[in-house]
């Protein structure tokens, strides 16, 4: 039988009838459907059981508990702890994100060794043995030729187990240089060692307070604990308190605030100093507080009275008299008012006589340890360790004065002031720093002007970095021993600065340490361990875990448990054992200078001729402004394209300055300052003092992921730093500037 | 097939009349349709049925790669072991959510230590329980990735029989063979054993279809009580997606675009 071209068809024609017949293409279809469905880069949910783990978010110095969801092992979603005094439930966009910094693929995955030049990226994988054997050769090496002193490190934070464990290894070793990173802080704390006589942080009734007066402030913009303050200011919605903030530009605070008075920038000691002139005055201040408590009150007043006139103050801050008399009124008439200050979100200090003017309001209106005011909160002392074994060598090493002239005769009260670093380094005076320690902070990035920095970096023989993330400082290290991060590990958290309540939180590993790091209290106590005799007996415990247990002792169960522990809030101060002065009362007089309060401006660099602009900083939630990390993905896609388009960032300039100068919205301008310049595209904003221009705070980072990396510029490298003479902190609240058209 | 044949027939005849060609060309030709007739009508149901062959007979067996379980269970023989029945060990969570096949943390419950001489209980103490690995076991029911089912919702609620969706495995003495789909990497339990989607019972397959089979059932008890709840919504809408014809009542808007219509299963 032949096969023609007739029986092939029908054959074909047959077989595709059959086939139609069969269950063969609508299995086919039904399956390539459901394979469709399934391929591999699809992301899945995990299933599993559900189960949640409480522990607290170190992302910020906000410090809000959190309950992690997690299926079996994966942790699924961050959500804010309820009934846990900071935020009872609440969490931002930054502790939301959290997870991607967990997953994500930007973290260290193990030690490493620079192998290029430094900043070049070139890095060798090593054990942790090699690792730490590493630090342990070379800072034997330095304190077996008498130079332990030149040893610094750099801390996010100098509370808690961890941040102890780093201060007391620099002092069993022979160093004074323990570096806390710069913030209002410093400036709160300084203000109530001078005018308190106390070594206590600042904690805020925010519950109680109706008036609220901040100076810059940006209470929902990520001032003090970020959450809290949201809450707060949602709370005062309902109770009818005032807030009236007082700053350059229309922040989220100003827009959401009672009244917004837009000041000139770097003025607002000025007003408080005029609103003061108004009280004195009118005697509308506290006169129980003022005749039992206070100390060179007449002389203050003199002062006051003499010089900051509502006229002369409204020509320094660009407010008219009549706003200062009448916020001088309601401030003082207020029954629990309350002054605040730190600039944005607070991560950077303000000038010493700005903060005490604003203290001295708080003073004046009886605010003081009082109800709806301010309190000075001495830290949780929960932290007993046996007495570091000192050596000659640390005895010796310890006699040197420190590196950033903190304690020294020019600056006697403050503690930390990396911000001088640079120079000191530089100059190698009074000595030069062969060895630099950098655990959860990113000073490249967030101090002021960053090139100083980076050359400084360059003199230091030796960086090592703690970082989990490959950050603009961990780039520029010799070696980096990454930590696990806070969803990783334990560690005790001492309650954020402003509030009242005492409380330690406990970071728990929600999960196991996904990558090949390290907590940096285990790596300290190997070091001590290393380097042995003296150093070694000062850290007798054998891990980090046994360490914390131990401190906690009796606290340890109930925190695990509930993922904190807290006290009772002690607010009924008694006002006649508050001050540890030597006059025993609030000095308006600071003893050491002799001086009163007063306003002193913190001039600006650069010249008015050449850069007729002025460029402020702003802060916004959705950045993580002064941040150890930068945005991760989920945070950086909620900023507005009116922030950051594409890789350009705005600046914030007023249509008037924007028409003098023929600037268009959009427009893509070079912003230039004595410092630096970068390209940003114009915004035209009518919420900003004409001649100002603000740029964000949080962008431009390096070395981080596809989705922030080279967005932006960072604001931080066009700004210098300023120093405060009294204190020595940067005071720099922004910088002169021009825009020209590229 | 029998147009192509009638038109070669048209074009012959027509060429017969117009060259008036003699009787015994004719004659071949016709021979020659006749043959070539029966030929075609061959292949075709050659072609037909090695089609047929391949579609119900080698296409299932290629589909189907087969797969041994990594250890026997024998549910016959624990169901007598426990007091709760398929809830003993297939239970609710706290929090409401179905735990499905048992991990190892509940059979070290009891198999700790090796219980008696059972090979595949050595072979499970041996290899899982005393190197803590949990057993790969393969799951006869598992639905693609996002399906979404709640236990509850049927078990607790609707009070449904677990043997209504899963057969009668509980009383098994030994696991069968895992069909596992070569395409799609799921089980033949889905689908069916019967490859033509036939079933005679409720548990005989898994799709969609089986789903909205028992819904529309429920629907129509509910809609002769005339009550109407947001559920009642939701399985008219999955009725109405699987098979639109059913449902008496014909609503205004699309199920497709009807609020969270899909979305309740698929997640």
């Amino acid at each position: 039988m032949k096969i023609g071209r007739r029986g092939f068809l029908s054959f074909v024609i047959g077989g595709a009838a059959g086939t139609a017949l069969s269950p063969l293409p609508w299995k086919l279809m039904d399956d390539t459907s459901i394979w469709t469905q399934m391929w591999p880069w699809t992301p899945v949910p995990e299933d599993g059981e559900a189960s949640y783990v409480n522990s607290v978010c170190t992302l910020c110095p906000g410090r809000c508990g959190i309950t992690v969801r997690k299926i079996e092992d994966r942790a699924v979603k961050i959500e804010g702890m309820r009934g846990n005094p900071v935020n009872n439930g609440g969490i931002c966009l930054l502790g939301l994100s959290g997870l991607q910094l967990l997953y994500g693929p930007t973290r260290i995955k193990s030690p490493l060794k620079r192998t290029g030049k430094r900043g070049q990226g070139k890095w060798d994988r090593i054990s942790w043995k090699e690792a730490v054997s590493m630090v342990v050769e070379k800072l034997g090496d330095l304190r077996s030729k008498g130079r332990a002193h030149t040893v610094g490190m750099i801390s996010g934070s100098d509370r808690g187990t961890v941040p102890h464990l780093f201060e007391r290894f620099l002092t069993a070793y022979g160093s004074p240089n323990f570096f806390r990173m710069p913030s209002v802080r410093d400036s709160y704390e300084l203000t109530l060692h001078i005018m308190q006589g106390v070594q206590a942080l600042p904690g805020f009734d925010f519950k109680n307070a109706d008036f609220i007066l901040s100076f810059g402030s940006g209470i929902i913009d990520g001032w003090g604990s970020p959450v809290r303050m949201m809450r707060n200011f949602s709370a005062w919605r309902n109770t009818g308190a005032k807030v009236i903030q007082i700053e350059p530009r229309l922040s989220n605070t100003a827009a959401k605030s009672n009244k917004w008075i837009p000041i000139n920038p770097g003025t607002e000691g000025a007003l408080a100093m005029g609103l003061a002139h108004v009280i004195i005055k009118e005697s509308l201040y506290d006169n129980g507080f003022i005749a039992d408590y206070a100390n060179g009150f007449d002389e203050w007043k003199r002062l006051v009275i003499d010089k900051y006139d509502p006229d002369s103050v409204a020509a320094i801050t660009g407010i008219d008299a009549g706003t200062i008399v009448a916020l001088a009124r309601s401030f003082a008439n207020a029954s629990n008012p309350l002054a605040i200050c730190g600039r944005g979100d607070g991560t950077t200090p303000v000038g010493l006589s700005d903060c005490m003017a604003v203290h001295a309001l708080n003073a004046l209106a009886g605010s003081i340890n009082n109800k709806g005011g301010i309190f000075a909160v001495s830290d949780l002392d929960y932290i007993h360790w046996p007495e570091i074994e000192m050596d000659a060598k640390a005895a010796v090493g310890m006699q040197h004065e420190r590196l950033d002239g903190a304690g020294s005769r020019k600056y006697p009260n403050s503690r930390y002031l990396p911000n001088r670093l640079p120079e000191a380094i530089l100059s190698e005076t009074p000595y030069p720093l062969e060895s630099l320690f950098i655990a959860g902070v990113n000073p490249l990035y967030t101090l002021m002007d960053t090139r100083p920095i980076e050359k400084a970096f360059e003199k230091i023989p030796f960086v090592v970095s703690f970082s989990s993330y490959m950050d603009e400082t961990a780039q520029r290290a010799d070696l980096i021993l990454p930590n696990h991060i806070y969803l990783e590990r334990y560690e005790d958290v001492p309650r954020p600065i402003g509030m009242l309540q005492p409380l330690i939180s406990l970071a728990k590993p929600v999960v196991e340490p996904q990558l090949d790091t390290k907590h940096a209290g285990d790596v300290i106590i190997q070091m001590a361990k290393g380097l042995g005799g003296s150093l070694a007996n000062s850290f007798p415990w054998e891990s980090y875990y046994s360490c914390l247990k131990e401190t906690l002792g009796e606290k340890w169960e109930i925190m695990v448990e509930k993922g904190f522990w807290s006290g009772s809030e002690s607010m009924t101060k008694n006002l006649e054992t508050s001050f540890d002065t030597v006059s025993g009362k609030f000095e308006f007089i600071n003893p050491d200078s002799g001086s009163a309060v007063q306003y002193k401006p913190v001039a600006v660099e650069g010249d008015r001729k050449s850069y007729p602009l002025i460029l402020i900083p702003y802060d916004s939630i959705r950045l993580a402004p002064n941040s150890f990390v930068g945005d991760p993905p989920f945070a950086i896609k909620t900023v507005d394209d009116s922030v950051l388009k594409h890789n350009d960032v705005f600046v914030e300039i007023n249509p008037k300055t924007a028409r003098v100068a023929g600037l268009r919205e959009g427009e893509l301008v070079l912003l230039s300052t004595p410092i630096g310049a970068g390209k940003v595209r114009i915004h035209l904003f009518e919420g900003i003092i004409p001649g100002i221009v603000a740029l964000p705070r949080g962008l431009g980072h390096t070395g981080s992921d596809d989705y922030l990396d080279g967005k932006g510029i960072n604001v931080n490298a066009l700004i210098g730093p300023v120093q405060d003479p009294d204190s020595g902190m940067d005071a720099a609240w922004g910088i002169r500037a021009k825009i020209s058209k590229v | 097939m029998s147009t192509l044949d009638d038109h070669a027939k048209e074009m012959i005849e027509g060429a017969a009349h117009e060259t008036a060609a003699s009787q015994s060309t004719e004659g071949t030709i016709q021979k020659q349709d006749k043959g070539a007739g029966g030929t075609i009508i061959l292949f075709f149901i050659l072609g037909m049925f090695a089609s047929l062959i391949i579609g119900w007979v080698i296409f299932p067996k290629l589909l189907y790669s087969k797969k041994k379980q990594p250890i026997d269970f024998n549910h016959a023989f624990h169901v007598t072991q426990v007091d709760n029945g398929c809830e003993s060990c297939h239970f609710f969570r706290a929090d409401g959510t179905f735990s499905g096949v048992p991990k190892l943390d509940q059979c070290i419950e009891c198999h700790e230590e090796i219980q008696g001489i059972d090979p595949n209980e050595i072979k499970f103490v041996e290899d899982y329980v005393s190197k803590g690995r949990e057993v790969p076991w393969l799951i006869y029911s598992k639905q693609p990735d996002c399906v979404f089912f709640s236990h509850a919702a049927h078990i607790k609620s609707a009070n449904m029989e677990c043997v209504t969706c899963h057969g009668h495995i509980g009383e098994s003495k030994s696991l069968k063979v895992y069909e596992q789909n070569r395409i799609t990497g799921y089980s033949r339990d889905i689908w069916g054993e019967s490859i033509a989607g036939f079933k005679k019972n409720t548990w005989d397959r898994m799709k969609m279809d089986d789903c909205a089979e028992c819904h529309q059932k429920e629907s129509a008890k509910i809609e002769k009580r005339g009550i109407k709840t947001p559920t009642n919504r939701l399985i008219d809408d999955i009725v109405h997606v699987v098979s639109p014809w059913a449902l008496s009542t014909v609503k205004g808007s699309s199920v497709q675009t009807e609020r969270d219509a899909c979305f309740v299963c698929h997640k």
